[in-house]
């Protein structure tokens, strides 16, 4: 048991290996995008580990989250396994949407996914409508809206908190805020600050200024996630973070946006070493088994990439399939 | 059975629906007081609407002014269980939401590989020909035929309103329903039972041998006009409705024109883009050789709503212009074989 968190061991260890495995297995896409694997548009969500652990491990099954484009994290967070996600980045028939969502839409279904988002802001009153069948079925579960500071300017995030607040729903608003919508700093598009909007809508908002810290944003969002359960409506949670990449893999931009020293204190609280530190110091893994764990997360990354690129790329006829649940006529697009 | 309004119908299948299923709520602007009337039928008055009464405040959600977020979260509910359907009254106010619509409801199956269906049904009302000016008239069902993913239904009579409202909430994919305002008020015989209809087959209104008139939505009561004035006139025209355009029965219209061999589209909508060119070109590339006369389209003109009464309706298709463009495939023909007899 951790002192501070009151969390049992095998939770904050359990963190611990899902920030890791966010970690590989974005190093490995970003390899694999340099190689000429993985084609497409791909962001990591390296740097923002501790942030997307912390509020998925909030969760529990049965509860659902809406993703965005920055979504690599977020089904890892809530314990995907890694080869159909890898396969689906390759484009292979292996991969978790059949090789027809990519990187910008990696959703998994089976871990409470509704859907990551390539457009800015547009899963967020997904993630309502869920809070909204939770009440209307009477079923203890809650939803919870990943986006981010950019997503915060667009107008359905206002029309989503309004309708999650007149109805009390379970829904949790999560503005990873890493500071850029892509090269552009968000203290410069936005007015006053995020966190504090949401009184305006009569929706209880809270900050997490270190947003590096994995127990603090778990902490932070329980606390929202209870108050969902016990109906007592949503709330926003913001979390001060950073990407520690570029906006996406591969992206030149010829703009010093981010400030040297910003960039550097930034990187020095990288929230997979601040918490691998946390347990040894406080006991409860030694460096050995933090070493173990990597190793194990290791082997588990190569063996999604092996997988992914072992995997065969899928048969044409997919290429037309899902597009009704109602019977078509595939065969006529092929 | 009983005599039923367009409008009453729709009310009635809703209810059914209602009744039918837990999962069916009904989402949108004022339905709670049943502003539209869809969500009630006592004219008594009362502290809150009928379907609330029935229903409860949890499964009649009277909304925000907030398109993006309703069929946003309706769509969210969807993937969750309910069976939801949005009211968004007019039908301008889905570009409000277009975003959810295109990028959300007709996407996110095929997008995720499958892993979710959508059973959401998006109604809306085409209130063109009432004199609310431009941005209150819009017939925008061709837009959405662009968007692979959607299910496109325009009932013109009560009984298709009814059945195929049904069917769309059966549905496990995402429908929208384009209601035309000018046919609320047309009664018919409507069954009281329970019953579907079908998405993907035409009805064919009047039968005929001499021309093929495929009218959608509002004109389909102007093309059966039409048709009895040309009966008058020794031309036999038959009516085909589609009911749906997505899915759209092709076979249906081929099969008529081939009979025919002449084909006049009646549609409301805008020209360009529109389901008429599409029909026009369905039958161009699968009946050329059946064709005794170009086909003949009778729309809206590519032109905005004007609010004055004087102006309004020289925007749209009328029965007269319906004739006219009947008179003129059918006197084509005839110049032709009169070309014809001239060069032999």
């Amino acid at each position: 048991m951790d002192q501070g968190s009151g969390l049992p061991e095998e939770t904050l260890l359990e963190m611990q290996r899902r920030m890791l495995r966010i970690r590989l297995f974005d190093e490995r896409c970003s390899l694999m995008v340099k190689r000429g694997y993985i084609p497409g548009s791909v962001h990591t969500s390296i740097g923002q580990e501790a942030q997307v652990v912390g509020a998925t491990m909030a969760l529990r099954k049965g509860d659902h989250m809406t993703g965005n484009h920055r979504s690599h994290g977020h089904p890892i967070g809530m314990g995907s396994p890694l080869g159909p996600l890898m396969a689906e980045l390759v484009g292979k028939a292996t991969g978790v949407c059949k090789g027809k969502g990519g990187s910008l839409h990696l959703a998994d279904a089976s871990v409470g996914s509704l859907g990551e988002s390539g457009i800015t802001g547009s899963s967020i009153p997904i993630a309502v409508g869920a809070g909204l069948s939770a009440q209307v079925l009477k079923q203890d579960r809650v939803a919870l809206a990943f986006f981010g500071d950019g997503a915060a300017n667009q107008g359905v995030f206002y029309e989503a908190l309004n309708m999650a607040s007149i109805w009390k729903l379970p829904v949790i608003f999560l503005c990873e805020n890493n500071r850029y919508a892509i090269s552009t700093p968000a203290h410069t598009v936005t007015g006053g600050s995020i966190v504090e909007r949401a009184p305006g809508f009569g929706v209880r908002g809270v900050r997490v200024e270190d947003g590096q810290d994995v127990l603090k944003v778990h902490a932070a969002v329980s606390e929202a996630v209870a108050r969902a359960r016990a109906g007592e409506g949503p709330t926003l949670v913001e979390v001060m973070t950073y990407r520690f990449r570029e906006h996406s893999e591969g992206l030149r931009i010829n703009v010093d946006y981010r400030d040297v020293a910003e960039r550097e204190s930034w990187l020095a609280r990288d929230p997979v070493v601040l918490f691998r530190d946390h347990l040894i110091r406080t006991g409860i893994a030694t460096q050995d088994q933090m070493d173990a764990l990597r190793a194990e997360v290791e082997r588990e990354v190569e063996e999604c990439a092996r997988f992914a690129l072992e995997s065969p790329d899928p048969d044409l006829r997919v290429a037309f399939e899902h597009l009704y649940t109602d019977p078509y006529n595939v065969e006529a697009f092929l | 059975m009983s005599v039923m309004t367009y409008i009453g119908a729709i009310g009635a299948a809703q209810r059914e629906a209602m009744d039918a299923d837990a999962r069916v709520i009904i989402i949108g602007e004022d339905v709670e007081a049943n502003v539209y009337g869809t969500t009630g039928g006592s004219k008594s008055r009362a502290g809150s609407g009928d379907f609330v009464q029935m229903y409860g405040r949890s499964r009649i959600r009277n909304t925000p002014i907030a398109e993006e977020a309703i069929v946003g979260a309706a769509i969210g509910a969807a993937m969750t269980g309910l069976r939801p359907i949005v009211d968004l009254s007019y039908s301008s106010f889905l570009y409000m939401a277009m975003d959810q619509l295109v990028n959300q409801a007709a996407k996110n199956r095929y997008m995720f590989g499958g892993q979710n269906s959508i059973p959401v049904v998006f109604r809306s009302a085409m209130f063109y020909g009432l004199n609310t000016g431009a941005h209150h008239s819009d017939r925008p069902y061709p837009m959405f035929m662009n968007v692979p993913g959607l299910k496109v239904v325009v009932p013109a009579s009560a009984s298709d309103a009814k059945g195929l409202l049904r069917s769309a909430v059966d549905s496990d994919d995402p429908v929208l329903i384009f209601e035309a305002c000018p046919l609320w008020g047309l009664k018919e015989e409507v069954d009281d039972a329970e019953y579907r209809i079908p998405f993907g087959k035409a009805r064919v209104r009047r039968e005929g041998s001499d021309v093929t008139v495929v009218a959608i939505s509002g004109a389909v009561p102007l093309a059966l006009r039409a048709a009895e004035q040309m009966a008058a006139k020794g031309v036999s025209v038959e009516v085909i409705d589609p009911r749906t355009l997505v899915p759209l029965d092709s076979e249906a219209i081929l099969a008529s024109v081939r009979r025919t061999g002449r084909l006049v589209i009646a549609d409301p909508a805008h020209r360009t883009c529109g389901a008429a060119a599409e029909i026009s070109a369905i039958v161009a590339e699968e009946a050329y050789s059946a064709l005794r006369a170009p086909i003949k389209r009778v729309t809206a003109l590519d032109m905005q709503v004007p609010f004055s009464p004087a102006l309004e309706p020289a925007i749209y298709p009328t029965t007269e212009k319906i004739v006219a463009a009947i008179e003129a495939v059918t006197r084509t023909e005839k110049r032709a074989k009169d070309t014809r007899r001239v060069d032999a």
